[in-house]
This record gives structure tokens, sequence and C-alpha cells, in this order.
């Protein structure tokens, strides 16, 4: 059944319709109009559409709309530290080249987000493990291992 | 995927009441196989009942060697929360999928879908578990009945999982690296009158007691003893990651990794 919802995202109020089937990521592309979480693989195991949920980074494209209805979600256009300016973590994905085409840097960088708030200075092997659920198919994870760590006030070099 | 009415009860009581007036209504927990089974249009059900909104069926609780999880708790709250109590939990749970799963998927929707090659199962079986529903219990040894199959009703939800303590626990998962699944997971456990063995990922019929495994290392706990043992491997699964042998040679390599890891 189509009902209106409510959430908050990135700090705003919004709502929008949703039916049943309507999935997480759906609602916030083409409801919200925020398309930078993207769909990848749509069967959960790409990572390209992991936001925040209540604080705790999840799969978008496996969590229905309207069951959420009244949460907190954090997406990648809230990622940024103030308007227009990168978050420390997104200036470190630039500096050290931690994408190519980007498909899978929205993401990256909420699964990363996520990771540093738990843990602000994860291992080498930590930022690995938890990075299971998110695939990039163009940089061989190497300079994405090491903006997390750079972004995390640790020296990289040994990666 | 199919068009469904989404209910989201707020007590086990409200979830059940709504299964029953809606016949072809799921209870969903974290939604992590039953979204991506719905996609795929193998599940079409008329109505959800989400589970997620329950504070009942949330939390850890540690009382006189038991350790009661309510069944709608995610693997990322198991495997922060049991981390003192039941180390080889939690580092099972760490173990499922990847963090974003882990913080939706639940020990309750894991159990309820009971897939071959789960892992909460083998650590059920192996520790004697009790399954607790909406109206009864149920012993881990009568709850299994093989593949994506279990001693539920269709309408019965897990409201907490019971484990006895054990004095020494370890769990071994040779992992699918593109699933997460197990390819062959075996969980050990070590009581002061018994040892448990359960396996997971590898047997055709799901998840199994590895018994002639349990009665040798209650007579001696040595990771050498299980070297004599061999498993049929006729009774196991195939696919393009592993052959029937290859997981009945898995199976002792596992265990013997288990037991060393507690010895």
């Amino acid at each position: 059944m189509r009902q209106t919802i409510q959430l908050t995202v990135n700090g705003t109020v919004r709502s929008g319709a949703a039916d049943g089937r309507t999935l997480l990521v759906e609602f916030l592309r083409e409801e919200l109009g925020l398309t930078g979480t993207h769909v990848g693989c749509d069967t959960s195991q790409c990572g390209c559409c992991v936001v925040h949920l209540g604080g705790a980074a999840v799969k978008s494209c496996t969590v229905l709309a309207q069951e959420v209805d009244g949460a907190c979600i954090t997406t990648i256009e809230g990622a940024e530290a103030d308007e227009g300016t990168l978050s420390r973590l997104q200036r470190a994905f630039v500096d050290e080249y931690a994408l190519q085409c980007g498909f899978c840097t929205p993401g990256m960088v909420m699964s990363a987000a996520a990771l540093l708030e738990a843990n602000p200075k994860p291992t080498e092997a930590e930022i690995l493990h938890h990075l299971e659920g998110n695939i990039c198919r163009c940089t061989g994870y190497l300079n994405i291992v090491r903006a997390i760590l750079s972004a995390s006030g640790q020296g990289a070099a040994h990666v | 995927m199919y068009e469904f009415d989404l209910i989201r009860a707020s007590s086990v009581a409200e979830a059940v009441a709504a299964a029953a007036q809606n016949e072809d209504a799921k209870y969903l927990g974290g939604g992590q196989t039953l979204v991506p089974t719905m996609k795929q249009r193998l599940a079409s059900p008329s109505h959800l009942v989400a589970l997620s909104g329950i504070p009942e069926l949330q939390g850890l609780q540690h009382r006189g060697g038991v350790l009661t999880i309510g069944g709608g708790t995610t693997h990322a709250r198991v495997a922060q929360q049991a981390l003192t109590d039941f180390p080889a939990l939690a580092r099972l749970a760490n173990l499922i999928g990847d963090p974003s799963v882990r913080n939706r998927g639940t020990i309750g929707g894991s159990l309820a879908n009971n897939d071959p090659a789960a892992c909460y199962p083998a650590a059920v079986l192996a520790c004697g578990a009790t399954i607790v529903t909406d109206r009864r219990e149920i012993a881990a040894a009568d709850y299994f009945q093989g593949t994506f199959t279990t001693a539920l009703a269709a309408d019965e939800i897990i409201t907490a999982v019971r484990f006895p303590l054990p004095l020494a626990a370890d769990y071994q998962k040779f992992i699918q690296p593109a699933s997460r699944f197990s390819i062959a997971g075996v969980f050990v456990a070590r009581f002061a009158n018994r040892v448990g063995v359960a396996v997971t990922g590898a047997a055709a019929e799901g998840v199994f007691r590895w018994c002639e495994a349990e009665e040798v290392l209650a007579a001696g706990f040595d990771p050498a003893a299980l070297r004599t043992l061999t498993l049929d491997p006729d009774a196991m699964m195939a696919d393009s990651f592993g052959s029937k042998d290859y997981r009945a040679h898995l199976i002792p390599v596992l265990a013997e990794r288990a037991v060393l890891a507690m010895s």
C-alpha cells in the first residue's frame, strides 16, 4: 500500500511516497532526488548503496523504505564537512587517488566513515575486513586502504 | 519484487495476530535474505510483518551460565556484546556477510531461514541451544530438519535463543570469498561432561552434528585424534567452489584447527 513516509536525511526532515516494496535506495534517489547513493548490483553484494541508518552502515538496496519510516539517514550528500567542503575522509580519497570511475566511491566513503566512527585508528587488516562488502572494480583497493589510513591520521607508506 | 503490504509490529503478540489475519504473510527480520529472495520472485508474500521494531526481541542477557539472545538481535550486536561471555559466538557473528549485512541481519532470521551454509546453526547445534518461540521451546536437536527446513510453524516467531555457555569453543569457517557464506564451517564446543561438534556449509542435508568427532574428543581432547576419522563424501554438497570430496576433506581439517585453537 502506498504511504507517505518521513525520514530525517542529512539533518533535514524529508517526506515522500513509498510502496511496500519501495527500497530505501529507490526512495532516496527517485523520491528525494539524492542520486549520490548508487545502485550497483541491487543484490546487497557490491556496497555502492551504503548509507547510514540510525548511525549504522546498511545496504539501502536491501532495506524497505516503509520499514524505516521516521529514521535518521545519512547519505553521501551529507558526508561533507561543511557545505561544499570535503570531509577529511573524502579529501584523503582524492589525495590518494582512491577512485577511478568513482561508481563505488559513495559506498566506500560511507562504509569507511562508519569504520572510523567506531574505530578511529583501524589497522590495515581491520580496514580490509570492514570493506568486504564493498566492491571496487578499478583500483585494486590499495589506494582506498591508503586513503582510510591517511584519514585516520596514520602513515600509509607501508601499504 | 511483487507488491505487498508492510506491517510494522510493535510487539510479538501484534506480529502473530497480523500474520494470522493474512494467510500469505511472512515475517521480516533483518531482510538480508528475504528481500533478495523476493527480488528474484522466489517468494511473493501478500504481507510482510516487520519484526525490527519489537523491543522484546532485542538484546543479550547472561544469567547462570546461559546466554540468552533475543531473536531480533543483529549479528553486529552479537559480535560486540557476546565478546566477553561467548567469544567464539561473537567471532562467528563477526564473520557473517559484511558489516552492512551484520547491521541488519538477525540471529532469529538466520535460524528461521536455516540456509545450509549459514553460520549460526552450527553454534546452536554444537552447544545444544534452545530455540524459544512465541509458543514453545525447541531443542536444537529437534529444530533443524534439513535444508531451509525447521520445526517452526509458518506463523511462529523465534523470540530468543538460549545458549548454555561452554567451557571453551571455537568456530572455523572456510569462506566462499564472494558470498562470504561457508564452504564448510565447524563449531566445536567443550562442556564439562561432553563435546559438541556441528558442521555447516558442507552437507546436502544442511547443518549436522558430527557425532564420531564428539565421541573421540570427549575421550581425549586431542586434535590428532580427529585424523583417523573420515566423512562420507556422498552426503556432501557439491558446487563450483568445492566438490563432495573436497568438503568431506575440509571438515576434519577445520575441526582440528578449532580444537587446536581451544587447546
